[in-house]
């Protein structure tokens, strides 16, 4: 589910088992624009190392994540 | 008497159309089957077209001699679902009322929203394109070979490593693996879905030299140059490209309103009704079910719909759900298969491939007409 919120794309990937999280994010990337900020919400634990390591090999950057009691938040910015 | 209309006659919508008829009386229900072509079509030979080792002839029945008699077969597509007023739309204007709906048209190739793909790629999943690549792979006389994934979801999560490991053994047999080159592109962390069996793929790939690149989703074909790029910035030159096309769902879910942002129906996991509207049941790959799209999924999604709807009707309890259950067959050239088996609470086995596994895929392959759509298993 995404939901647009002021600044930012948040896409809820709780629920969805790896690779699930890390394709809604290729997703978000992919209709984007430079510069903006995406959120991705993951309760599985693969996304802790897979979304880090694409975000990596893809360009952009993790600028924050968050662990919350059952679930990880991700913020990513789009770089290019 | 409950009016029931499925829509779709591949092997779900055509299981639960037979179970029904078997296990309801006459007056109980009406059942309408819809379907575009009245053609069944047996998706998993696909890529034995391409490999020369089926015929397409062989692989599409009529529809109408695999389902019962009791059932009413309508040739055409349905264009609108009204789930408020219990009708469906067919696109030469006519309506179907229903009191249930079973919704089974499986998923959609949109090879559009690649740029390039239509003029650069070949693919193996419908039978038109399947005919093309085993041209393409008859005139091939050597090169690089890439094999690609454009997104996920997609129907048969083993077939693109199956794909790479069958043209490995069609290029040994041809003569000209030693001029070949054979790259595969997985969109994920890793180059199989599944992560149990992963490391026995990546052990195979190493072995049969089936050169990898994870991470690599594709952002679009460049015709001219040969070359597929990624959204991670790669590029990789290719003389022949193998790609499973992107996918999505049904376009009548979708054009209803009814479907998420991949068009997929948002289905529940164990009783396969609509989330949003009940009276609406959902089977196989048209689905958002966490589970590999697949005819084996389906196969078994229909026993658990048919017996959902028949308790329905009798205001029962269903004895059975969906309990994520599939099985797949990965061909991996050589006389040899793998076989995995698995569903929501267990996870796959990892197993060598063997003869055996590839006798039960080709006895499948052959028995399927006799036993599958008519509901004998």
């Amino acid at each position: 589910m995404a939901v647009a919120t002021r600044d930012r794309i948040v896409l809820d990937a709780r629920g969805s088992f790896c690779p699930g999280p890390l394709m809604e994010l290729i997703r978000g990337i992919r209709q984007a624009r430079v510069g903006e900020e995406l959120e991705v919400w993951s309760s599985d634990q693969g996304s802790r190392k897979d979304i880090p390591f694409w975000i990596q090999k893809a360009g952009h950057e993790l600028a924050g994540v968050f662990e919350k009691s059952n679930y990880t938040r991700f913020v990513v910015r789009k770089l290019r | 008497m409950k009016k029931i209309v499925i829509l779709g006659g591949g092997v779900g919508g055509t299981i639960v159309a037979n179970l029904l008829v078997k296990r309801l009386r006459g007056k109980e229900a009406d059942i309408t089957l819809v379907d575009k072509t009245g053609e069944h079509v047996y998706q998993p030979g696909f890529v034995y077209v391409a490999f020369g080792k089926a015929k397409p002839e062989y692989l599409a029945r009529d529809e109408r001699r695999l389902l019962r008699k009791a059932v009413n077969l309508v040739q055409g597509t349905a264009t609108h679902i009204d789930p408020l007023n219990h009708k469906v739309h067919l696109g030469h204007g006519r309506i179907l009322d229903y009191d249930y709906l079973v919704i089974a048209l499986g998923a959609r190739l949109v090879p559009d929203e690649i740029p390039g793909f239509q003029e650069g790629a070949h693919h193996f999943h419908s039978l038109d394109a399947a005919v093309r690549l085993r041209e393409a792979l008859e005139s091939f006389k050597g090169g690089r070979v890439v094999v690609a994934v454009a997104s996920v979801p997609y129907k048969c999560p083993p077939a693109p490593a199956e794909a790479a490991l069958l043209l490995d053994y069609y290029f040994t047999k041809k003569g000209i693996r030693d001029m070949t080159d054979i790259e595969f592109l997985s969109p994920l962390s890793r180059v199989f879905p599944l992560e149990p069996i992963n490391p026995v793929i990546e052990r195979m790939f190493a072995e049969h030299n089936i050169r990898s690149t994870i991470f690599f989703n594709v952002l679009s074909v460049d015709v001219q140059n040969k070359v597929v790029e990624s959204i991670e910035g790669e590029k990789m030159p290719y003389d022949l490209l193998v790609m499973v096309p992107p996918h999505r769902g049904a376009k009548v879910v979708e054009d209803s309103g009814l479907g998420d942002r991949g068009g997929w129906l948002p289905t529940d996991k164990r009783t396969l009704r609509s989330k949003a509207h009940p009276e609406i049941f959902a089977v196989g790959d048209c689905t958002d079910v966490p589970v590999s799209k697949s005819g084996a999924a389906a196969h078994f999604q229909a026993k658990v719909v048919a017996e959902g709807l028949i308790a329905e009707i009798r205001g029962q309890k269903p004895r059975f759900q969906y309990d994520g259950r599939v099985m797949c067959y990965l061909d991996a050239g050589y006389h040899k298969a793998l076989v995995m088996s698995f569903d929501y609470e267990h996870p796959p086995e990892a197993h060598d491939p063997g003869l055996k596994a590839w006798l039960g895929k080709h006895f499948l392959n052959k028995a399927y007409w006799a036993i599958i759509p008519k509901g004998r298993a």
